[in-house]
């Protein structure tokens, strides 16, 4: 009886736990964020989760932090990952460049920043970066260079972070398209040697043309880990100066667990994952033409 | 003792039930199956663990060792577990809003959520709990139980209080010549003439951060004769009052205070202070060690503690209860949860965390006893005597107290960055009010 039951449902049977758990751990939030989102529910002001509309929409639209947020979210993010591409790709070309005695360690190397766990570089930069007592206004100090304020000053903060990001995330870039470039036939780069192309020809007409596949996925993944960069910044500005690093998920956060207005922080979650999902999908798209 | 005398009979029926049960409920007693019988009189909640949430704090690090003291004379067993500031408020509020959490007390910072936590039913009223007459909460400072008691609840019994003084270095003051600043303008003049950006030296030295720093700024405000809001709660924070004390504190720091200002609280502040670069240092009264103890502070002797300068409006600080001690309202072991809170707030611990641990609580007895001083500096204690008549409050008394904070601070930021503050102000009265409005 149930072995022809096992036999006549497999095809449903056999994916159900992935499936409940998906249901579980991804739709059901997502869900419940969404349903969030149009109540009121918050504990500072004693409000349920009971619907009230889009009311938490129309507030995000006319809150000047949530635009400065948006702002600083997409500054630290176009920053971080266009420094990371363009050095991850030259690294990446560079160690490809020669065979040389080593070549393995140093792509070893490479590995350590992003070994470390976030926090804990957080913590370490914001030591280096202290304005006073800190070893990189030392160093700018005994070479009798200017000493910025780094993640205390309102302007220099961003990039200070973007800083860290890059310190830290540059390497897997590097990784990703050393990979890629193992994996390139070797006949298009003897074709254009008969030819007679130099180095720069070649790696702007053969090269970066069939790694583009490549750099745009490893773009991709840096993209969506630099909007929702949270370690960092939570750990070494918390937002501040005033709220000059305030990103999105910061400011969900603070609206989320210091404020209590799980409604509102619901709806910034979903426009939040909106840009995100948008985002992904438009490269995905992308770079199926690209492969095509 | 009421419920004491309640409970008796239905514990009296469980001591029967668990003889039936001899051989295996024996052990539970701790001095062993003969002393059973009057374990159940003296020690009616033997056995019961409690479980104690709080932060990292000095009061923590005073009241631990003496928990042993509290098990050995009451059977009880008291697992606390510390956390961070922030990661405690976090901790605290997700166990409440998912319900069915197992904390039966609590450290509580009553200006910062006992209004939210309170609007969501989390604190058991504790006024039938320090009743007891040999309790004798009248000893407790009226101030520091205003600052608990909200719409007459009674949120929490006040374990840690503190008031805005102002530390200074007795040397660079006696080398240039300047007396102790006992006004705002003196203050000021001082911090001008002590800071020495070339040699790392400034005049002045106090919290930047958005958020932190509003507590501190509150003093500036209440002596310069501002307020939060009003008696019609309008928000005030940009009347002529507070738009001087925005400009006197944001001068101060731009002026006279150290580089990366913005990104300090008094972790940092105190750095700066504790390594010599700072002159002029106000802040928390609780925060002293971290100046005078020669381990933490390279200036532990040449600094001293005066009473907060003077404004316009007079000297007028805060004087607060920064921790409580409370008890969830989901509280398993609420009579057992009580018994500790009074022994931990009583007159015997507190002369103890105190008088020993340089906690300083909230027992006038204490403050009048000379061993509950003595281990704190004279001028130290001098000053916080002199802050007695301080205002109840160092913060907006809203619910959504830490969105008014991030409102309040950005524009006292906007003036330390030498930014229009002004338009700052401006802005955060029209957004307070609008937070006020909210809450009405």
């Amino acid at each position: 009886m149930i072995t022809r039951f096992i036999d006549r449902h497999q095809r449903w049977l056999f994916p159900a736990p992935a499936v409940i758990f998906i249901v579980l751990m991804m739709i059901f939030p997502l869900g419940y964020t969404l349903w969030n989102s149009f109540s009121g529910w918050s504990l500072t002001a004693g409000r349920p989760n009971t619907l009230i509309g889009p009311q938490n929409y129309v507030e995000l639209l006319q809150d000047a932090r949530f635009w400065n947020a948006v702002l600083n979210t997409f500054y630290f993010t176009a920053l971080a990952m266009t420094v990371e591409l363009i050095l991850g790709v030259s690294i990446a070309l560079l160690l490809d460049a020669k065979d040389y005695p080593g070549k393995r360690i140093v792509t070893s190397l490479l590995l350590l920043p992003m070994m470390a766990t976030p926090v804990a570089v957080a913590m370490v930069w914001l030591l280096m970066f202290e304005p006073t007592a800190g070893v990189i206004n030392f160093v700018l100090d005994e070479l009798g260079l200017p000493e910025p304020l780094w993640i205390a000053g309102t302007n220099s903060v961003i990039p200070s972070l973007a800083l860290v990001d890059i310190w830290e995330w540059t390497p897997l870039i590097t990784l990703i398209v050393l990979a890629g470039l193992t994996g390139l036939p070797s006949e298009p780069f003897e074709a254009a040697r008969v030819d007679g192309a130099s180095y720069w020809q070649t790696l702007r007409r053969v090269t970066l043309p069939m790694l583009l596949p490549t750099i745009s996925v490893a773009g991709l993944l840096r993209f969506i880990d630099c909007i929702k960069t949270f370690d960092i910044i939570y750990a070494m500005t918390g937002g501040g100066p005033g709220f000059s690093s305030e990103t999105l998920n910061i400011y969900t956060y603070t609206q989320a667990f210091y404020y209590f207005n799980f409604g509102y922080a619901s709806a910034l979650l979903v426009i939040f994952f909106t840009i995100v999902t948008g985002v992904s999908l438009l490269v995905t798209y992308s770079r199926r033409r690209l492969e095509v | 003792m009421r419920h004491l005398q309640r409970l008796l009979p239905l514990l009296l029926l469980l001591s029967l039930v668990a003889g039936c049960a001899a051989p295996v409920a024996a052990p539970a007693a701790p001095a062993g199956g003969e002393a059973a019988a009057p374990a159940v009189g003296d020690m009616p909640y033997a056995g019961t663990t409690l479980r104690l949430v709080g932060a990292n704090h000095p009061w923590q690090e005073a009241i631990t060792p003496l928990l042993a003291d509290f098990e050995a004379a009451t059977g009880i067993k008291v697992n606390f577990e510390a956390y961070g500031e922030d990661q405690l408020n976090q901790k605290l509020t997700t166990e409440f809003t998912a319900g069915g959490s197992d904390i039966d007390v609590f450290m509580q910072r009553p200006l910062q959520e006992a209004r939210v936590m309170l609007m969501n039913g989390w604190y058991e009223d504790l006024t039938d709990c320090v009743a007891d007459p040999d309790f004798d909460f009248a000893d407790f400072a009226e101030g520091a139980v205003g600052t608990t008691t909200v719409n007459g609840v009674l949120t929490g019994v006040p374990i840690v209080t503190e008031q805005e003084v102002l530390y200074y270095r007795k040397d660079l003051l006696e080398a240039a010549g300047i007396a102790v600043p006992t006004t705002l303008d003196e203050l000021k003049a001082a911090a001008e003439a002590l800071t020495d950006k070339e040699n790392e030296m400034y005049g002045f030295v106090a919290r930047g951060q958005r958020s932190p720093l509003v507590t501190q700024f509150s003093s500036f405000l209440y002596s310069s004769g501002g307020d939060w809001f009003d008696a019609e709660r309008q928000a005030t924070i940009n009347t002529p009052e507070a738009l001087a004390a925005i400009d006197l504190y944001g001068t101060l720091l731009r002026e006279y205070g150290p580089p990366g200002v913005l990104n300090m609280s008094w972790p940092q502040a105190v750095a700066i202070f504790a390594q010599g670069n700072a002159a002029l240092y106000t802040d928390a009264s609780s925060i002293y060690a971290n100046m005078l103890d020669p381990e933490k502070s390279t200036v532990a002797d040449k600094t001293g503690v005066a009473k907060f300068p003077a404004g316009p409006a007079g000297s007028i600080m805060y004087n607060v209860t920064s921790w409580g001690l409370a008890m969830p309202s989901s509280s398993q072991n609420k009579e057992a949860a009580c018994e500790f809170i009074k022994w931990a707030t009583s007159k015997a611990i507190v002369t103890k965390t105190q008088g020993e641990g340089t906690v300083p609580g909230a027992r006038k007895s204490v403050w009048a006893d000379p061993a509950g001083t003595a281990s704190f500096p004279a001028d130290w204690v001098e000053a916080v005597a002199a802050s007695a008549d301080g205002r109840g409050y160092d913060r907006p008394l809203v619910t959504a107290v830490t969105e008014a904070r991030d409102i309040i601070g950005g524009a006292v930021v906007t003036s330390i960055e030498g930014g229009d503050f002004t338009t700052a102000a401006n802005d955060a009265n029209a957004q307070f009010q609008a937070l006020l409005d909210g809450e009405q």
